[in-house]
């Protein structure tokens, strides 16, 4: 029996995350969902949000772009076009791409880099809602 | 006999020659490793797309999506990944052999680089779509790429989609590779003949296991597969760029080494010229003087 989970994230550009964690919060396509060791398997697919890893007792927070989960009872494995951890974080830099996006749809644009910029707008929107929860509290 | 002008001509014409390719040689070195951090950085994710998706594909049930459909291959196409510039060694004629492998009435051919599409129009081929990709490969470029075929796919214009490019195995060795894209039956990983770089937990261990869907099969499957598509082209294009660079770069090294050589010879034969000139005067001029004495 796994008392702990591996949790891997990975996005094109790097491993951003892997260690073994207690606990892991993902940000569901259908809600936010906990997951402990021992889940059953399950595949999904993640919306951007926030992802909570709890490891000893601590919380380590990640802002997540869109992807997949794939989950077994020992391990859960994170494909992600984008993941930050909470502490790398550029407030300024993400409040400026919000905008920038922001201004982006404003205009007139195709599909293609509609979807393109909204990606962007999520990204950073993920990103300065870990933010701000860190700043909070 | 050559005139020692006509061999500093040589001289000076090998040196500038030299220079260019010493300046190309820093620039693809300066660009490969750049290129080859990309590829690299870009293989964890793909393996463990991988592995996900021979999960999905093995437990996913009666559900099955169109683009994994199998069917009796009357036409085929091959997306050829080549380079835009020459000067790159071996490369892109090595790709051209295995291009050539394929049989020329029933396969069409998709280009990114156009170093592939001049061969493809060259030997009459049917070439029907040519891409561009830049130095540093972007994610859209693969996307549009991969959603050109899937069409064509799911048209049923082609029954079977390769893409031959170059693996990036080291700085030293890139080989010419076939790797089936359509449709999506076994899973293989770009990166064949790379050890280490896949994902800790081995297929075996959890394949046994089985997977709920939320939302459902389909929709996991709707989105993971041209995902993975477009990722698989991407990383794709990324080798290729790496081995580009890689091998530009040993040519251009050779290339700089040879005019090298070939100065120094050249400046042996100038002295050696150069001595027996003067020694000739000398002796012109003694023995004028000796007849006059």
């Amino acid at each position: 029996m796994a008392a702990t989970l591996k949790l891997e994230i990975v996005t094109p550009d790097a491993k951003v995350f892997s260690e073994d964690v207690d606990m892991v919060t993902l940000p569901g396509v259908e809600g936010e969902m906990g997951i402990y060791p021992n889940h059953v398997p399950l595949m999904t697919q993640i919306s951007p949000g926030e992802i909570i890893a709890r490891k000893n007792g601590q919380d380590f927070f990640l802002a997540i772009g869109e992807g997949f989960v794939e989950i077994t009872g020992e391990r859960v494995a994170i494909l992600a076009d984008m993941a930050i951890r909470a502490e790398n974080i550029d407030e300024a830099q993400a409040e400026e791409a919000r905008k920038r996006a922001e201004a982006r749809l404003g205009e007139k644009i195709d599909d293609e880099e509609s979807a393109l910029v909204q990606a962007a707008l999520a990204h950073s929107l993920a990103q300065l809602k870990v933010k701000r929860r860190q700043s909070g509290r | 006999m050559p005139s020692t002008r006509d061999i500093r001509r040589r001289i000076k014409s090998v040196k500038n020659t030299a220079q260019i390719t010493k300046a190309m040689q820093m620039v693809a070195s300066s660009k490969m490793r750049k290129a080859q951090l990309a590829a690299l950085a870009g293989r964890p994710y793909a393996a463990l797309m991988n592995n996900m998706l021979a999960h999905v594909s093995g437990h996913s049930g009666d559900f099955s999506h169109p683009l994994m459909e199998k069917r009796d291959v009357k036409k085929r196409a091959v997306i050829l990944v080549s380079t835009d510039k020459g000067l790159c060694g071996a490369l892109n004629s090595n790709l051209t052999r295995e291009a050539a492998k394929f049989d020329k009435n029933t396969t069409l051919f998709v280009c990114a680089g156009r170093k592939g599409a001049q061969f493809v129009a060259r030997t009459k081929r049917q070439l029907v779509a040519e891409f561009t990709y830049k130095d540093s490969p972007i994610f859209a470029e693969a996307r549009s790429i991969s959603k050109f075929v899937q069409e064509m796919f799911l048209k049923g214009e082609v029954d079977h989609v390769d893409v031959l490019y170059t693996n990036f195995i080291s700085t030293l060795n890139q080989k010419p590779e076939v790797l089936p894209l359509l449709p999506i039956g076994e899973i293989r990983g770009v990166q064949a003949g790379v050890v280490g770089e896949q994902s800790s937990v081995d297929l075996e261990k959890s394949s046994d296991l089985e997977f709920l869907f939320e939302p459902g099969p389909e929709g996991v499957l709707g989105s993971l597969l041209p995902h993975y598509l477009n990722f698989q082209v991407y990383q794709i294009l990324l080798e290729a760029k790496a081995s580009e660079h890689s091998s530009r770069m040993v040519a251009m090294k050779n290339a700089t080494d040879n005019a090298k050589q070939l100065i120094k010879d050249l400046t042996l034969e100038y002295n050696k010229l150069r001595q027996a000139n003067i020694t000739k005067e000398l002796l012109e001029i003694t023995t004028a003087q000796m007849a006059l004495g």
